[in-house]
């Protein structure tokens, strides 16, 4: 099933003209920088913003030239980016203000799994002024989720969150998409965000979409927007483990093995791996003394040209997961790194995305 | 010492007129202060003007126009003959609606306010939770604003209990039919009756005192719960 959507905007100083086509499932990441059009189009398919154009789920059919489906009759939930909870209704009330509304038969997601999942229960009768931000976004997320949509919108979750709450709702947020299998549209300017969450991409700019990549192409342009702010990362999906007493986390996947040094608040199973690319060193041959933990044989795939002294090395693992790595231009011609070579990966601050 | 049955009339009648006007402008005027919070039509700034006019205007030059309309030969009041029930001058009627014009600014005001102050965000979660407008407005607009109606309804009232100039123009000074407290006293102190004028003066200014009171300390209440 696939959902598509084509729109088209104008404002003063401002045109959004998207048109695309996607599979409806899993999560898609609206990625720009901020003004790019991307809460507009996330709004425009919530029918928040009124404009020309097109949107169908599969067979259903939102939006089209002279039929539009007001948001109330839209099977969607939507997250705002201050959370918006009625100021008048405890937690209990805002979780059921749409619950309520519909029709039993339409109720697929139970109060009691949402209110545990979120940790809710101790909150249901305060009133949102007695919420933290990370508690207010969280009812605002279990809110959205009780109406049962077929759609999830989320515009910016995090961006008004501190750094403590956004480590709190993170990982509720990836374990959104897995547990309720509801197609998710994430709003973010995070490029940290996008590679925790999406499974693919769409790009933005000035109002248009640029391109869509899954993740793993959009990872894999060493010139990608995703890259801007902290340098070229990896990630690799794989499983952790039980710490062991020396203080170290496994992190298996296919077969290798990651050790994570920093302990995790709660056992995750399925996980990805952030890896910057300026944290991986290469060697011609395995270190047997050094404090460095991790050393995966990689295969070199490109060496991309050297900028500003550095050169950006893509590999990849035994199992056949990129890998990248930034060097510099000295220590390549040094090594003399060549297409095809076998190295040795060194990652040293390997950390779980928080 | 008590008040006299002819003060009793005009004391009772002044509580009807107000409770009937605040209720009929909260029906009229919920939905006009709503368009006015919502609207960006062209001639809204025409209609917020109309609607202050009140508050600047004398209420005798009120009162003449609405004895003009009410009257016989005026449109409402031709239209209430055809309807058989008589000019709305001089009756009950037509004090309801010349204390409901009169009035009007106090009510939508304070409800447009308290609408504009909401914003556009609550509606929108609302209607992303699958309520339709009017559900929206009933379960949220309505409890958000309801310092908003609690204004408006006492504005409303206690700026009808002391009406005079328009009650005098439009009601004449009946006594148990038109005959409001203002304009009892007036009388009163017309004929030198200073013990009347003052029983029912300070009647009127403890009742308005206790009412305006009771707001203010239930605000605060309210705002305590929700900064």
């Amino acid at each position: 099933m696939t959902i598509q959507a084509a729109f088209y905007l104008q404002r003063r100083n401002f045109v959004l003209d998207v048109d695309m086509e996607l599979p409806l499932e899993g999560v898609t990441a609206l990625f720009g920088p901020s003004g790019c059009g991307k809460t507009s189009l996330l709004r425009a398919m919530a029918g928040l913003e009124r404009c020309r154009g097109r949107l169908r789920l599969g067979e259903q059919c939102w939006q089209d030239d002279g039929y539009f489906m007001p948001t109330y009759k839209r099977e969607l939930g939507y997250v705002f980016q201050e959370a918006s909870l009625f100021a008048h209704l405890s937690v209990q009330g805002n979780l059921e203000y749409g619950w309520k509304r519909l029709p039993p038969a339409a109720r697929t997601v139970a109060q009691a799994d949402v209110i545990d999942w979120l940790g809710l229960a101790p909150l249901l009768k305060h009133r949102a002024s007695e919420l933290s931000g990370g508690q207010r976004q969280r009812v605002a997320i279990g809110r959205a989720l009780l109406t049962s949509p077929r759609l999830l919108l989320l515009d910016e979750p995090l961006s008004a969150l501190d750094r403590q709450a956004k480590r709190e709702i993170l990982p509720l947020l990836e374990g959104l998409a897995a547990r309720t299998r509801v197609p998710i549209f994430y709003v973010t300017h995070a490029p940290e965000e996008v590679e925790r969450l999406a499974d693919r991409v769409v790009f933005m700019r000035d109002g248009q979409i640029r391109h869509i990549d899954s993740l793993r192409q959009a990872l894999s342009r060493p010139d990608s927007p995703l890259f801007v702010d902290e340098g070229a990362v990896s990630i690799i999906e794989g499983t952790v483990g039980e710490s062991l007493p020396d203080g170290r986390t496994p992190f298996t996947f296919n077969g290798l093995c990651l050790w994570l040094v920093k302990p995790l608040r709660q056992p995750v199973t399925r996980a990805r791996l952030r890896i910057l690319a300026s944290d991986v060193s290469l060697s011609l041959h395995p270190l047997p003394d050094v404090s460095i933990l991790n050393q995966l044989a990689l295969t070199i795939i490109r060496v991309y040209p050297a900028r500003e002294g550095r050169v950006l090395v893509a590999g990849k693992l035994a199992d056949g997961q990129p890998l990248l790595a930034e060097i510099s231009a000295y220590s390549a011609v040094l090594l003399g790194l060549a297409e095809g070579q076998q190295v040795y990966a060194l990652i040293k601050a390997v950390a779980l995305l928080t | 010492m008590s008040f006299s049955p002819q003060d009793m009339a005009a004391l009772w009648l002044t509580l009807r007129l107000a409770g009937v006007t605040v209720l009929l402008l909260l029906v009229l005027g919920t939905p006009l202060a709503w368009w006015l919070s919502q609207s960006r039509c062209r001639f809204k700034t025409v209609i917020e003007a109309m609607v202050a006019l009140p508050l600047v205007l004398p209420p005798t030059v009120l009162g003449f126009y609405l004895l003009l309309a009410l009257g016989p030969n005026g449109p409402l009041g031709a239209l209430s003959q055809a309807l058989g029930s008589g000019s709305l001058a001089f009756t009950f009627t037509g004090l309801v609606i010349g204390s409901a014009c009169y009035s009007l600014p106090f009510v939508v005001q304070p409800l447009q306010g308290a609408f504009t102050t909401i914003g556009r965000r609550p509606l929108e979660v609302a209607a992303t939770l699958r309520a339709s407008k009017l559900d929206c407005f009933f379960t949220v607009v309505i409890p958000l604003a309801r310092n908003g109606f609690l204004t408006a309804i006492v504005l409303g009232f206690a700026h009808t209990l002391g009406e005079f100039g328009v009650v005098l123009m439009i009601g004449g000074n009946i006594p148990g039919l038109t005959q409001v407290i203002s304009i009892a006293i007036y009388d009163h102190v017309e004929t030198l009756q200073y013990v009347e004028a003052h029983l029912l003066s300070g009647m009127l200014l403890a009742l308005s005192f206790s009412i305006l009171m009771a707001v203010y300390m239930l605000n605060r209440r309210f705002s305590v719960v929700h900064p």
